[in-house]
Formats: structure tokens, sequence, C-alpha cells
């Protein structure tokens, strides 16, 4: 009988959810608090690989998360579901590659377990790294499709998601956890079926037998072209903005007070909100699941005496995204940790108090 | 009538936009003459710099995709690892391949992969305006070096070859020059024995070829041609390195 249920660190399900999305290509370099996923996958794709795609599954240790990311962007370009993961600092070297691959229309899945800044900050658990992955992060218009689980079975569910809306849109997609995330253990429902094949991709970099040569490219010198290019780009990100938005919204029909928090500061937020529903307080929650495009829905009640209270590891970055969805048609408060502090639950309640 | 010559099919129909005396034209043409010979048109996935020559993909027939400046070796492993059965190439000038690029291009090599290296040294950055580059020769004048190369203050010419031949991981090395057509001749047979050797699985091959740049060197073109012999050569001297 085949084992359906696992016990794995959300580091752990985010390699087995690539795994069974039919991730082929993956390159890493080692940075704490996300080590777990490059272990995982060196042990489970080749380290020495010679064969044919879609059959092998090919593994590099970078020398650079600069070459790690523009692995990834040769092998997407050559077909591949390509993947990288690693934590802050290591993300913002990416940021070039990744806004090739941007450029490119490239599908790649991107994994940051996040840790404190700016710097080298430290390896506790933060959120400070928001504004980076929805705003784009590196140079020109683009976005990314952002996903946030909350954990264990979400950051495998969700980075196979990642792989299938990668390739649907050609746009990369970053998965941003955090080291709570990425470390804390909990039981994981494995898929039962066969491990995704890698769609075929007419675009891709594979010879060009009996056809036009394919280029990928993010460059266009001829006047007027890259504006018309950029206007494509900003075509697609409107449809992703009306399709792909995602969240969680809990007890939003009698709330007074609604969180809003993703990740790690869901969780606790959750906590929080049982802990005063049973004493009879009206707490609801948001949850945006995709931080790009950020879930519009929620927000658009008529409910006039409502208050949101935004939660974050990180000083004030969703925000300002919630003040846009609001919109001035409530108040919009705010608690947000950052540099090794998180929220807890008493802080969460004490603030909704002060509030109420 | 017997045709005795006719344009390389792995190159489109079109002019380049290369200055008047410069090499890139003819080292484009050798490697898809090469690629033509070899009856690998079809397999072939070249890697294009960030540089002069990063619209490559407009004359070469064949798959192509850009890489971020100095990325070109990151971006080449990854193809051919996932593609073995295609043959890779990266194309790539002094500032992409030994400055900017300097870690990716030991990291690729050491790691031994089986690719090709066309590393066009013409010793100035041509694309951004003729500034200093890592193989830049000693007294040189660029724009960056206004009163010529100083080794105190600027170092010396970065000898990639020869740095590479360290490595175990490397198979084959050879310095070639496009001063004349019996050089020329040469350096075709070094492209093709680069070809070679991925088509063999015998690893990481490399062709550094010094290329004239008459507008950055601030000379005719047959000025450029005669200093790569006469100057540019005493500082990289021409053969098998490896």
């Amino acid at each position: 009988m085949v084992k359906t249920r696992k016990l794995l660190s959300g580091n752990e399900a985010i390699a087995q959810g690539a795994l069974q999305a039919g991730c082929n290509f993956y390159a890493g370099y080692p940075i704490t608090p996300q080590n777990e996923i490059i272990a995982y996958l060196a042990k489970h794709m080749e380290t020495d690989a010679v064969g044919f795609l879609p059959a092998h599954r090919v593994f590099i240790q970078a020398e650079s998360e600069l070459a790690a990311i523009n692995m990834v962007y040769g092998a997407a370009a050559a077909g591949s579901r390509a993947m990288t993961s690693s934590s802050s600092p290591g993300i913002s070297l990416m940021q070039e590659g990744i806004s090739y691959i941007a450029g490119a229309e490239l599908p790649a899945v991107i994994v940051n377990i996040m840790r404190g800044g700016p710097g080298l900050g430290n390896i506790a658990p933060a959120q400070s790294d928001y504004f980076q992955a929805v705003r784009g992060g590196g140079h020109g218009d683009y976005h990314l499709i952002v996903l946030a689980p909350e954990g264990v079975q979400e950051a495998y569910n969700l980075t196979q998601s990642g792989f299938d809306l990668a390739d649907k849109y050609r746009i990369p997609v970053m998965i941003l956890g955090d080291g709570i995330l990425g470390q804390m253990m909990e039981p994981v429902r494995l898929s039962t079926k066969p491990i995704k094949i890698n769609p075929v991709k007419a675009w891709a970099l594979s010879g060009c037998k009996n056809r036009k040569p394919n280029i990928i490219k993010s460059f266009f010198l001829r006047e007027g072209a890259l504006e018309t290019f950029n206007l494509a780009l900003q075509k697609k990100y409107a449809i992703i903005r009306q399709k792909e938005a995602r969240d969680e919204e809990l007890f939003l029909s009698d709330a007074r007070i609604v969180l809003v928090a993703y990740g790690t500061m869901a969780r606790i937020a959750k906590s929080a909100i049982s802990q005063l529903r049973k004493a009879g307080k009206k707490i609801g929650l948001i949850r945006p699941i995709s931080l790009w495009p950020f879930p519009q829905r929620g927000f658009n009640r008529k409910n006039s005496r409502v208050k949101y209270l935004v939660l974050e590891m990180s000083y004030g970055q969703m925000l300002e995204d919630v003040r846009l969805a609001v919109n001035g048609r409530a108040p919009v408060e705010f608690l947000g940790r950052s540099g090794g502090g998180v929220p807890s639950q008493e802080e969460i309640i004490k603030k909704i108090q002060q509030i109420l | 009538m017997k045709t005795i010559f006719q344009r390389c099919q792995s190159l489109y129909d079109v002019p380049t936009h290369y200055c008047p005396g410069c090499g890139h034209g003819i080292a484009h043409r050798l490697i898809a003459e090469v690629v033509e010979e070899l009856g690998i048109r079809e397999k072939t996935i070249a890697v294009a710099p960030v540089g002069c020559a990063v619209v490559a993909y407009d004359y070469w027939r064949f798959d192509c995709s850009e890489a971020a400046h100095g990325r070109a070796l990151a971006v080449a492993t990854a193809i051919k690892r996932v593609r073995p059965q295609s043959i890779v190439f990266t194309y790539q000038g002094d500032g992409d391949l030994a400055a900017i690029g300097t870690g990716e291009t030991i990291h690729a090599a050491n790691r031994g992969e089986n690719l090709c290296v066309f590393f066009i040294n013409n010793a100035v950055y041509g694309m951004t305006g003729g500034q200093m580059a890592p193989t830049t020769l000693l007294g040189q004048k660029t724009s960056t070096s206004i009163t010529g190369r100083k080794n105190k203050s600027q170092g010396y010419p970065l000898k990639i070859s020869e740095m590479l031949a360290l490595l175990p991981g490397v198979h084959y090395l050879e310095r070639v020059s496009l001063e004349n057509p019996q050089e020329v001749l040469k350096a075709r047979r070094a492209i093709k024995q680069a070809f070679e050797n991925q088509i063999n699985h015998l690893g990481f091959s490399l062709v550094e070829i010094l290329s004239p740049c008459p507008t950055y060197w601030g000379l005719s073109a047959p000025e450029a041609l005669a200093w790569i012999r006469d100057v540019m050569r005493q500082e990289f001297p021409l053969g098998r390195i490896k």
C-alpha cells in the first residue's frame, strides 16, 4: 500500500511538491533556513545526470545564487519544469535573473524562505521581502505570481500549483514562506496521482528540426518594440489579476474587526480569532494566499462598521496593499514585528482590545 | 552549371550590424560553417552574450538563447544538462566571459560541462564604447584607461585560458587569431575540434579568438590586423594551450 501521509517539514514538503509536479531541473546554493530543500532534492534528483527529457531530473549545486537563477533560466528555456530556492539575501542576488525570466516569458518556480534583513540580517523567520516579491523585485515593469502557504500541507499543494501557473502563463512564480514554515513539521497528505509529465512547449529550445529556429530573449532594440512587448505583458497581468487571486476568508459576515495576515502570521491570527470568538468577540480573517495578484474580493464589503487589522512579520509592507484594497472605506490598523520578533497571540489580542 | 560556392545555410541572408573591420562577422561565419559541415544545425542551441554580439541570433539560423551579462555559461550548463542530445555553445566577449562572468566561466569549466565556448578577445569593451577590458594590454588606451592601462592600479591583462588550463575538468583550450586568412583557417579548425569534442562527449572546450576592433583601437582595419600580429600576440600567444 502506498503511504499517503508523511511527517514533513515545510521545506521538505516544497521539495516533494516540486517532484510531484514533475520538476525536472533544480539548481540552488545553500543558505539557511531553506537548506532542507536542496538536501531533499539532491537525494531525489540526479547529481550526475546524463539522459533525456522527460525521463531524468537534473540537480546542480550552483556556485552562487546568480548562477542558480541563470541555470533555471536556461533549463526553462530548454523546456524544463525548473526551480530554485533560497532565502532573503540569496533572493536579492537573483533579482537580475528573475527580471530576465519575466522578460523572456519563461516559466519557473522560485522559493523564498524568508529570514531577517536588511543585509545579512539573521536567520530568524520574517516576512520582510513582501515588497520585493509582489512589486517585481528586479528592474522593469513585471510581476511574479506570489503564493504564500500557511502550513506544510499547503506548501506541498501550492508548489504544485506554482508549476502549473508558471507554464499556463509563462511567468515566474514565487513560493513565499518564512523560516517557521520551512522548519516546522506537520503531517502531509501526499498525492497518489502519477507524477505530472512536463508539457511539450513548442516555443522552447530543442534544436530547430522541422521548424524555424526558436529564440529566447528579452532584448527589444527596435523603436517601439519594447513598449509593444510591455503592453502585452500588462495584458497578461490583467488576466492573472482577474483569474488567479486566491484567499481564505473567515467570519466576514459578522466580523467587526477583520484581521489580514498571510503565511505563518495567519496561523497565529487564527489562534487569536478562535480564542476571541469563544469569548463572543466578532473577529474575522482575510488570508491572502496569492500575494500577487492581491485578493481584493474580501475587502469589497458593504459593512461600514468594520475595521481592518493588518498583521505582519515586517513593518507595514502588505499594509499598503490592504489600504489600496480598502481605499479609505474603513480604518486600517497595523501590528508588525520583524528582525526576530513574531507578533504573539497575546499581542494580537491586546491590539484588538485596544481598537475594538 | 556546377555550384562551387554558396552562402552558408546556417546564416541568415542579412548584413550584420558590426563596424567595418570587426572580427565578429568572421567568427560568426566560421561557427556557422562548422555547424553546417558537421550536420548539427538542427540540434544546435547557441547562447548569445551581452556585448556587441548580443543579437547573434539575428544571424545564426538555429535555436538561440540570450543570457544576462556574464551568465552565458550558467544558462548553457542547464540547457546541455536537460538536453544532452543537443549541441550547445556559448559565444562571449572578454567583458562577459573574463570580467563579470569569471565565476560562471571557472565553475562551468571545473564541472567539465560538455560544452563549447567561443571566447572573442578583442581587448576592449565594444558595445559600451571602448572601455578597458580585463584583457586590455598594458599601456593600451581606452576610454577608462586614458593614458594607457597601468598594472599598478588596473592590474594585468587576464589570461583566462591559461588559468583554465589548470582545471582537470577542461578538455581542450586553444588560442587562435583572425589576423589573416591562414590564421582564420586555423581558427576554423579549432572551432571544429571543439564541436567534435562535444559530439564525442569529451567535455569542456574553449577556443579563444583574438579578434580586431578597429573602432575602439583607433586604427584602420588593416592596422588592426597588424596590431594583433605585432602586439596582441606577444601578450596572448597563439596555439594549443591544453
